[in-house]
């Protein structure tokens, strides 16, 4: 049964890897071959060194929510139907300049509008944690 | 170096009316607004040979020319990046006519953004690949969540508050009040109605958002020598920039080494080093204001303030008109008067150099325009 959320193509020339990675419960960086150097959003060539191999490395999965939203309609209806919901970035521990966009949940199977946003902190340490959508296995974050 | 410094200059300006629902296609309102910026200038259809647009024109070129009735077009091109185009495209314009390119250049932009089927985060795929995937399928929808994350970090790092936010958005409402082309020009809003607004993304509300507009805005530029006999004021072209700054990702520029330095930085450096005038130099601004969290970065970004302050900078009046260190979005801006892209600040702009603003800024030497922060982007420094 189609969710009505929006769902990335696993297909992805640059970001399969990353999509696979999710569904086996692994959250892993594009990292340049040549020089180390990880990058994220993934992409063909390293920018530091113009590479175009690459190999995709585990994370901890460790981070600090940079920052957040609490979204509000008008939303996409299935959005819609959770709001108020929370949306944050997590700066990852490995490398603070490295972030990925997410949700805080209260637990692993938690529900996107389920933590008071009353209660976030920018700077508050957090997990990754994998839910099921349809075929896509999303990153999710609960605090550490 | 040979530069376009002052070597061209806008000549005549054209705007429909601004609404929601407007009956007309986007490609009648841009034929509209182009004929009554040529008509302006004193010029005719037939002189135009130049044509620069938004990527983003349903209308395109050839329409144009075939419904306006120009003349032999030789120079045509067009700017991407939404709301970071606008200033883009009258620069582009400016060095066409500079070079040789062509001698009457028209530029525009035509939207009807009222109806809720033209929000562009509501047309989307139900997969989605590239650059999105990493935001919205966790809900960042919409431009003003995305804005909203660099926003609620700005606040964290450098002590703004929502009265901070609050200052630009009633700046620019009390110069909507003073212009009866503007959306709100008789809708007053106090300090009250802000704070009391819904949210839409916290740490945004309503009125940190700008307006849904149908309308159409075009602009002529020639070189110099022509303006002078030309029946308006000239606006000189003095400065034009554009940027994309290293690392860049549109909107959600989550994923450098300093997101909330954003492109109006690399954009202010060319248009300064270029530029007869800086900063403490300048009266008058029209800055690009779709959400207004943007106006502290840009304060920063073009320099009239340090990093950091651009909130602080916004108090005790500072945007208003008539006595404020900086008067800017003269008309209303996007928050207030219309959003057509931020194209309607470029005519502001033309309008404090003509003497002709509702919220007259006198002796007004020059004049900054600012196009899309958050996205590829363009300024212009205009004068008199």
């Amino acid at each position: 049964m189609e969710s009505g959320f929006l769902l990335p193509d696993l297909e992805d020339d640059d970001a399969a890897p990353f999509w696979q990675g999710t569904a086996r419960g692994e959250l892993l960086v594009q990292t340049c071959s040549a020089c180390g150097q990880r990058r994220l959003p993934p992409r063909p060539m390293c920018p530091a060194c113009r590479s175009l191999q690459h190999t995709w490395v585990p994370l901890t999965g460790r981070g600090t929510i940079w920052s957040f939203v609490v979204a509000h309609p008008p939303l996409l209806p299935a959005y819609q139907n959770l709001a108020p919901y929370n949306v944050i970035t997590v700066a990852l521990d490995e490398d603070p300049g490295l972030r990925l966009v997410g949700n805080l949940v209260a637990h692993p199977d938690g529900s996107i509008n389920e933590v008071d946003p009353a209660t976030i902190r920018i700077g508050e340490p957090v997990r990754v944690v994998f839910q099921q959508v349809e075929d896509v296995f999303f990153p999710r974050w609960v605090r550490v | 170096m040979d530069t376009i410094k002052d070597r061209t200059a806008i000549v005549g300006i054209g705007q429909t009316r601004f609404g929601k629902g407007l009956e007309d296609s986007e490609l009648s309102l841009a034929c509209q607004a182009i004929s009554m910026a040529i008509g302006d200038a004193g010029l005719a259809p037939s002189d135009v040979d130049g044509l620069v647009m938004f990527s983003m024109e349903n209308g395109r070129e050839v329409e144009v020319a075939r419904n306006v009735g120009l003349g032999d077009i030789t120079y045509f091109g067009e700017i991407g990046y939404g709301g970071g185009a606008g200033c883009g495209t009258v620069g582009h314009a400016a060095m066409a006519v500079a070079t040789g390119q062509c001698e009457v250049a028209v530029a525009w932009r035509a939207r009807k953004r009222s109806a809720k089927g033209s929000r562009p985060w509501a047309n989307v795929n139900q997969r989605l690949s590239g650059a999105t995937q990493w935001s919205r399928p966790f809900g960042l929808l919409r431009p003003v969540d995305e804005i909203a994350m660099l926003a609620r970090r700005y606040m964290h790092e450098f002590g703004a508050t929502r009265e901070h936010l609050a200052n630009v958005a009633l700046a620019f409402r009390k110069h909507a009040n003073r212009n009866p082309n503007a959306t709100m020009y008789a809708k007053p809003m106090t300090r009250d109605d802000y704070m009391q607004a819904r949210w839409i993304s916290e740490p945004l509300c309503l009125f940190d958002n700008c307006l849904e507009t149908d309308g159409a805005l075009a602009v002529v530029i020639v070189s110099a020598e022509r303006a002078r006999d030309l029946k308006q004021k000239p606006a000189y072209v003095h400065s034009f920039a554009q940027s994309i700054p290293r690392q860049h990702q549109v909107m959600t520029n989550y994923f450098c080494d300093d997101p909330l330095l954003g492109p109006s930085y690399a954009c202010a450096r060319l248009l300064w080093k270029r530029s007869d005038f800086q900063p403490q130099d300048v009266r008058v601004a029209q800055l690009y204001d779709a959400f207004s969290p943007l106006i502290p970065l840009s304060l920063e970004g073009y320099g009239f303030c340090q990093r950091g302050e651009g909130a602080a900078f916004t108090d005790d009046g500072a945007l208003e008109w008539p006595n404020g260190r900086l008067p800017t979005n003269t008309a209303g801006g996007g928050m207030s008067e219309a959003y057509v892209h931020g194209f309607n600040l470029v005519l502001e702009g033309v309008r404090q150099m003509r003497g002709t603003s509702t919220c007259q800024i006198d002796g007004a030497e020059c004049c900054l325009v600012t196009s899309g922060e958050g996205v590829p982007t363009s300024a212009l420094l205009l004068r008199r």
